[in-house]
């Protein structure tokens, strides 16, 4: 089974299973036996003509199961939804990436898929805002863009018929992340919602919620307008932008970072949903009760949430009932 | 050397076809994809498992499928007596052949073109069966880290000493240098995936010890079933909605 790694008092372990059991009923109530391991057979009506997805395989007129997860079904279609896999990009995804290789005319980058996914210099924003051919002028300064180690963010475009997966970055949103942390989670825990960008005001923080499960927290960066006409006005406001960017990140900044990545790391060894407002709710809780950002990894902190998880959901059924 | 004694026990007091006390942990890696931890009585094996990911080495690189590869190693510490030659022995590359190829027969290559799954496995303790201890800890690991399989593979061995057959033979009972039969079976389709011998049996006899070497994989298979169901619940309820 997987455990928790920490060090739980006989009153914490107890606690800690309260609030499990109590998430297991109610989830219980939506699917009992929609879990399945490999090779296990699903049960649907052979008579009505059903459709194989994912996760799905065919043994002698059986259909089994060959990845562990749970068995989903729309209209005709069944498939298994895998959790813990690596990321299964989808068109149109929210990603965040790191910068493996710079090659000719495009970037590598590891996004926690089987393959590297690729990057053209001709589907990005030059950071100049300008409409243009990339000449070959551009290609030699591709490093003054984006360098090996980078962290990038972008939007899975499309797959290429040899199967490499493309990304594109065409607006101010995407493009190179800085002064921030990098959290490597289950892709399975990131829910596919309208908004990947968050934009945390009280904090002055960014929030990216990468859909391959690459989550960034950083400084908040105003996105620079793209439409600016005036060239002169353009130049001025990016050398602004330079004189912040070379100022430090403050401490304070620093500790509100390092907080709502605490609070996701909770969250996810734990193995809860990382959502906003579950964030939200596990910061304002941390701060409530005057935990330094250090003892959030700790065991208390870690019972604390799973009984305010517990809780939290239970009201939500109630609510919906 | 008497391995069974009149009344019918072994030499840590099992009967002939009792298997030794399985035990199994995923998630013992934290950075791999999938992981395991496998225990057959004091046989200790810890699997992890990465990828699929991009190909490391480009030439190496399969165009329709996935590349499977294995590393298998023996911790020093895991014998009581010294090991002669610490890496690169023919033994721990034979052993990591067997694995590739047990579980290459099971992944469903196809589904993941160009890319590379490295299996990583490590003997922790030494007591025996050690062979069907990492195939059955990586199993539990690549279902961890959610690679399409047909059907888990299990492993066990089985014995034949002072004319009895033995099921999961230990260090000592291993050492003996009667036969020893390891088999690897994927328990839904009903194949044989993996059959080993290094001594010569009669072919009546040897059906039987394969018997019951089968009917030990299936056991395991059952109990392996039972963790990865348990763990997926787990999974999918503390997720929530």
């Amino acid at each position: 089974m997987r455990g928790l790694k920490l060090p739980l008092s006989q009153t914490q372990r107890v606690r800690l299973q309260r609030a499990f059991e109590k998430l297991q009923s109610l989830s219980a109530k939506a699917n009992s036996d929609a879990s399945l391991t490999v090779a296990d057979t699903i049960p649907v009506n052979y008579e009505d003509a059903f459709l194989k997805g994912h996760g799905t395989a065919d043994l002698n007129g059986e259909l089994v199961a060959t990845v562990c997860g749970v068995v989903e079904r729309v209209n005709n279609l069944v498939y298994v939804r895998a959790l813990r896999a690596r990321y299964k990009p989808e068109v149109g995804d929210v990603v965040v990436g790191r910068v493996v290789e710079v090659a000719q005319k495009r970037w590598r980058l590891e996004i926690n898929f089987s393959q590297d996914a690729v990057l053209m210099l001709s589907s990005m924003n030059m950071p100049d805002g300008i409409q243009r051919r990339r000449t070959a002028l551009d290609e030699l300064n591709m490093r003054s863009i984006f360098e090996e180690n980078d962290i990038v963010c972008a939007e899975v475009r499309n797959f290429q018929h040899d199967g490499s997966l493309q990304l594109q970055a065409r607006s101010q949103k995407y493009g190179k992340l800085e002064k921030g942390q990098l959290l490597i989670i289950d892709p399975y825990l990131v829910k596919k919602s309208k908004q990947h960008f968050h934009h945390l005001e009280q904090f002055g923080v960014d929030l990216i919620l990468g859909r391959n499960g690459y989550i960034w927290i950083g400084e908040h960066v105003e996105a620079r307008d793209s439409m600016v006409i005036d060239q002169a006005k353009n130049i001025e406001q990016s050398t602004v932008v330079e004189g912040i960017n070379q100022a430090y990140t403050p401490l304070e900044m620093r500790q509100n970072i390092c907080r709502i990545a605490n609070a996701i790391r909770v969250l996810t060894s734990l193995g809860f949903n990382v959502d906003l407002n579950l964030i939200m709710e596990t910061v304002e809780l941390s701060s409530s009760l005057k935990i330094d950002i250090h003892d959030m990894l700790g065991s208390e902190f870690h019972v604390l949430v799973a009984e305010m998880e517990a809780e939290r959901r239970s009201l939500t059924t109630k609510r919906k009932r | 050397m008497e391995y069974v004694s009149p009344e019918g026990l072994r030499l840590d007091g099992r009967r002939p076809m009792e298997m030794r006390q399985l035990r199994a942990e995923i998630g013992t890696v934290a950075k791999a994809n999938g992981s395991a931890v496998f225990e057959m009585g004091n046989t200790k094996v810890i699997a992890a498992v990465y990828g699929p990911r991009e190909v490391q080495n480009r030439s190496q690189q399969i165009n329709d499928q996935a590349l499977v590869r294995c590393e298998y190693s023996m911790a020093n510490f895991s014998t009581g007596d010294r090991m002669r030659k610490p890496k690169g022995d023919r033994r721990s590359t034979e052993i990591s052949l067997v694995i590739r190829q047990t579980m290459e027969a099971c992944i469903l290559t196809h589904l993941m073109p160009r890319s590379q799954i490295d299996i990583f496995v490590q003997v922790l303790q030494a007591d025996g069966g050690t062979r069907s201890a990492c195939i059955n800890a990586a199993t539990l690991a690549l279902a961890d880290a959610g690679i399409p399989m047909r059907d888990i593979v299990t492993s066990c061995s089985a014995g034949y000493l002072n004319s009895t057959p033995l099921l999961d033979l230990n260090y000592i009972e291993d050492s003996a240098g009667g036969p020893d039969v390891t088999v690897g079976i994927l328990p839904k389709l009903d194949k044989v995936t993996l059959l080993q011998m290094d001594a010569k049996l009669p072919v009546d006899i040897f059906e039987n010890v394969m018997g019951l070497a089968i009917e030990g994989c299936k056991a395991i298979a059952n109990y392996i079933r039972e963790v990865l169901l348990e763990n997926t619940k787990q999974l999918e309820y503390r997720r929530g909605l």
